[in-house]
């Protein structure tokens, strides 16, 4: 009787495992068909390609590094270029013992014996086989006619030229377009391997370094056929790299020589900023360093030297150093208060010679402990009245002061196109609730007004600020490139305009700052007296050691490095400004005194002919003002 | 009845009076004879491929001898006792897949390894490589042939789940062959040729899908450059260029041992591990890969017959799975070094240098020769 329940039947599925086998088999027979073919095509029929491509020949493929772009000033000057040198290049797989390699090239060229420590680290940076991997540079005549008699003691060695980094202005430039050096190990991790694989160098700072993909360009490759002693017997393959791009930078060479010679050989830093595109003209840290020491590897001795150095050449003056904008800050400031509506042009103060807070004993000193009477907005620039930007500090407070300080770029970076810009410091009641932990106290506000405190800035923001009152208020940031490849460079992040409530209290600050150096008791009126020309500028000092309260400052008790710095920042002509220029003089003291000298020279260079007149183009104002209200 | 069956023909009776020494120690003779060459070959070729490394070949020797010792002690077992713990097995294999993954996520990054310091370092992904076709094989003996739908869509999930969680790791070559370690099963239980097409058919946007959302970088790399080796000639199409070149210039009878440029002058990366054919390749010529080749052959030949005279359903399953993937593993290794598949990370069965991988494949032999040593020569009534 049949049961309900299914019975498995043994018999069946056994056959179906069978059959299903037998499929499988077939399958595998095929497909082990299919792989002797393959290897019947490898082996056979292509052997005679596969044969040349290995056992002869040893077919490689050899990355050709690209061309690195130029780098030009603006009127066409080289200020980077690339010249064939000579190294010494050792391939490991071809040099059987390459210890012993060493040895003998150590022995040849008589080199002393500390070069061999990094040879050994240099070959052990060796990335793909069969890279000849380079060891010593710029190989004199002498020593490349001893490796030509050698050669025979020393296989896989060549030499071969390469194209190197050259700076022929030198340390001119240093600050501003540069340099490159070897890539190091972290570098190495974080580029891209094969385009970089037949580049030893890569921008380190300035220019070389903000532009490094721009000016790298793309690698290219050949196969090529060698034989067992690594010589070359032809190029089976060549894919040609793309070189880089060529830079046009916005920097005048004359006018950054210029510059330099009005430093004199001081310590300090200079600006100069097209107000109308925000090309920076010149731009100058002194003291500075040469750049082509650092191309091909700077000797340990002299690194310690540059680093050592109690006059700090590799510190970039211009974008890295922070000092209290002092009273060059004077004019943004009397901007914010009569936007903000806390003044008026004509509201005056009575100077005593010192300001208090109510209900505090705190005396603030202005510069001139005699008192300067009853001073207007104009005035008080000119005269750098102290006690009169208290009292207009007090007036806005630190939110409004911050706000609008911010806005002309104060703790921020400025600039477009500039490696490791610091960004300085506009402080706030949140910043300092933030990293002090206190509340914020008035008497901050007030010493912000003339720009000391905990404010800080780089003269390249103190240009900017004055390029921005030049240009009445329209920001472009600065830059350094010109054109790239014909194109110039694109702000991706642009700064908003600033646009006053009456466009006329750009005129009126303007007014004040041409009399600090055209108006008979103007602070640097001395200055302004032997000018062709209108400047509009205002003074600064930044103190570098704190006085403290009922202490005289006496500059003679001080040690020259403990001095102040001294600043001015200006545009000229005032009327039709085509230069903002800010100077900082280390330990100069005297910002009128020192620093209004060394401008008035760097506007000279940019604003006068042979015959010492103000040149046609720049006497009218031919150029729109800016579009803002 | 029972008792007097017993009596008549007692069970041990018929064992003593057919079993060799290699019986009693449930070893298959040819099965052992096979490996053992294959072992030797391989230590031949990588003492050449690790540019005349002893300390890799001993190491390499030990790891097989562990694995033999591995198998012999596989092959004690019966088959049905196996059968009964696969399913807590399978479930053990998940969990720890899991475990590694949810690991190797909260380290930022891909781990295959289960790694507790001092006691024990593994890769569950490599416990499933044997785990999967027992679980299908168990699941599909206890069913009516040819399998039902709702079997096949349990088996199905069965297998997706550890095929995920291994991607997931992401290790594309282990997950393919645990794929194909449990569809072996479902084709060799007569899986419905519609149905297998069909699955095909579906195969395609499946794997659209896993280039667009599953694949990493490096892997999408790889398969483009399967497709154009000469698109990046510097990078990744280094590997396959070089291979190719060093296999084809091996020629009928190759270069000899010792003597091949390409791996002994380091053009040829891998060349001890995934790319060792290469090298085998470039001494012996085409000649010593159809040696080798026919030694595969012969084992799974061996691994066939031993699914056919299986017994139990149970044990034709799994034999047949076993053997058929153990080809997927030569087919799809020479398959990519000559340049015919994408690298996809699978090394040579018995020559690539790795114990884990040698241990496993051991294992697998091991069950094989369980099955086949614990017949019963009268069938059960």
């Amino acid at each position: 009787m049949p049961q309900p329940i299914r019975l498995k039947d043994h018999e069946k599925d056994a056959r179906q495992v069978r059959s299903r086998v037998i499929v499988g088999v077939v399958a595998i027979a095929l497909l082990s068909c299919v792989l002797i073919a393959r290897m019947y095509y490898l082996q056979v029929m292509q052997y005679d390609y596969h044969s040349t491509l290995s056992e002869n020949n040893r077919v490689h493929v050899q990355p050709i590094p690209p061309t690195r772009g130029l780098i030009y000033d603006r009127n066409g000057v080289i200020l980077a270029d690339n010249r064939p040198s000579f190294s010494l290049t050792v391939t490991r797989e071809r040099a059987g013992n390459w210890q012993k390699t060493l040895d003998a090239i150590m022995e040849i060229l008589e080199l002393p014996p500390e070069d061999r420590d990094l040879f050994e680290k240099r070959m052990r940076q060796g990335r793909r086989p069969f890279e000849p991997v380079p060891i010593l540079f710029e190989l004199t005549e002498e020593q490349i006619a001893r490796i030509a008699v050698n050669q025979f003691r020393l296989p896989g060695v060549d030499v071969t030229a390469q194209l190197v980094r050259h700076y022929p202005l030198g340390e001119h430039f240093a600050h501003s377009v540069g340099y490159v050096g070897r890539i190091n190990e972290q570098e190495l991790k974080k580029l891209d391997p094969v385009n970089y694989s037949g580049t030893h160098h890569i921008g380190k700072t300035g220019v070389e370094r903000f532009y490094e993909n721009e000016l790298h360009g793309e690698v290219g490759y050949e196969e090529v056929e060698t034989n067992a002693r690594g010589r070359v017997l032809r190029v089976l393959n060549r894919t040609d790299p793309k070189p880089g791009k060529d830079i046009i930078l916005t920097l005048d060479a004359n006018l950054q020589a210029a510059a330099e010679k009005a430093l004199g050989g001081r310590r300090g830093a200079i600006v100069a900023i097209q107000p109308s595109t925000g090309d920076v003209l010149a731009m100058v840290s002194q003291p500075s360093y040469d750049p082509n020491l650092f191309v091909t590897g700077i000797s340990f001795k002299d690194y310690s030297l540059l680093r050592d150095s109690i006059d700090r050449p590799l510190y970039n003056r211009v974008l890295r150093g922070l000092y209290p904008p002092g009273s060059t800050i004077k004019p943004a400031v009397a901007l914010a208060g009569l936007d903000a509506g806390v003044i008026t042009p004509s509201t005056r103060v009575f100077d005593p010679g010192f300001y208090q807070l109510p209900n505090y004993d705190h005396k603030y000193r202005n510069w001139n402990h005699g008192g300067d009477g009853w001073v207007d907005m104009e005035t008080a620039i000119m005269r750098s009245n102290d006690t009169y930007f208290y009292d207009l500090a007090h007036k806005l407070g630190i939110d409004r002061l911050h706000d609008y300080m911010s806005r002309f770029g104060i703790g921020q970076r400025v600039a477009l196109d500039m490696f490791e810009e610091a960004s300085g410091l506009m402080p706030s009641r949140e910043w300092k609730r933030a990293t002090r932990r206190q509340v914020w106290y008035p008497g901050e506000t007030l010493i912000l007004g003339i720009g000391q405190g905990y404010m800080q800035t780089t003269p390249l923001q103190l240009a900017q600020v004055t390029a921005l009152i030049a240009n009445r208020g329209k920001w472009i940031r600065p830059h350094l490139a010109k054109t790239i490849e014909g194109v110039p460079p694109v702000d991706s992040n642009p700064m908003p305009n600033i646009t006053l409530k009456d466009p006329a209290n750009w005129d009126r600050v303007t007014r004040g700052m041409e009399m600090v150096l055209h108006a008979p008791r103007g602070t640097a009126h001395k200055v302004g007296a032997t000018m062709a020309y209108h400047l509009a500028g205002k003074s600064g000092t930044a103190q570098v050691v704190a006085i403290r309260q009922n202490e005289r400052y006496n500059s003679a008790a001080l040690r020259e490095r403990h001095r102040d710095h001294a600043l001015f920042v200006g545009f000229a002509p005032a009327e039709n400004p085509q230069i903002a220029i800010a100077v900082m003089v280390e330990n100069g003291e005297s910002g009128s005194g020192v620093a209004a000298p060394v401008l008035k020279q760097v506007a000279d260079a940019w604003l006068l002919d042979d015959k010492g007149q103000l040149k046609a183009e720049y006497a009218k104002s031919v150029v729109a003002k800016a579009d803002s209200p | 009845m029972n008792s007097n069956f017993d009596r008549t023909l007692p069970e041990g009776d018929v064992m003593r009076r057919r079993a060799s020494l290699l019986q009693r120690m449930h070893i298959d003779g040819p099965l052992l004879l096979i490996l053992l060459m294959l072992g030797a070959v391989g230590l031949f070729v990588l003492y050449s491929a690790s540019g005349k490394n002893w300390d890799l070949v001993i190491k390499q020797g030990t790891s097989f001898g562990l694995g033999i010792v591995a198998m012999i002690f596989i092959a004690q077992f019966e088959p049905r006792f196996m059968a009964r713990w696969v399913p807590l097995g399978y479930f053990i294999g998940v969990a720890l897949l899991v475990v590694v993954d949810v690991m190797g996520h909260n380290a930022m990054g891909a781990t295959r390894w289960i790694n507790i310091p001092g006691v024990i370092r593994f890769q569950p992904s490599e416990f499933m490589k044997l785990l999967m076709p027992m679980t299908v094989a168990w699941y599909l003996s206890k069913r009516s042939l040819p399998p039902q739908l709702k079997h096949v869509v349990l088996s199905i999930i069965m297998i997706g789940v550890p095929f995920v969680l291994i991607l997931d790791q992401p290790d594309l070559g282990t997950a393919m062959l645990i794929l194909a370690s449990g569809g072996f099963v479902l084709f060799v239980a007569g899986l419905q040729w519609r149905w297998l097409l069909g699955a095909i058919a579906a195969a395609a946007p499946v794997a659209v899908a896993m280039w667009y959302f599953v694949m990493h970088d490096y892997q999408k790399r790889r398969v483009l450059t399967f497709l154009d080796p000469e698109m990046d000639p510097l990078g990744a199409g280094w590997n396959i260029i070089q291979s190719k070149a060093a296999i084809g210039s091996g020629g009928v009878f190759g270069k000899g041992w010792l003597l091949g440029t390409q791996s002994h002058l380091d053009f040829l990366p891998e060349s001890h591990t995934d790319f060792i054919i290469a090298v085998l390749g470039e001494e012996f010529g085409m000649v010593g890969v159809c040696l080798l080749l026919s030694l595969y052959l012969l084992l799974i030949g061996r691994g066939l017959t031993i699914a056919v005279q299986a017994q139990t359903l149970f044990g034709k399953l799994l034999a047949g799975s076993v053997t058929m993937t153990f080809f997927v593993y030569v087919f799809v290794n020479i398959g990519m070094v000559s340049g015919l598949l994408p690298v996809v990370g699978v090394p040579l069965p018995f020559i690539s240098y790795g114990g884990t991988s040698v241990v496993t494949l051991l294992c697998g032999f091991g069950v094989l020769m369980a099955i086949h040593t614990h017949r019963k020569w009268i069938a059960q009534a």
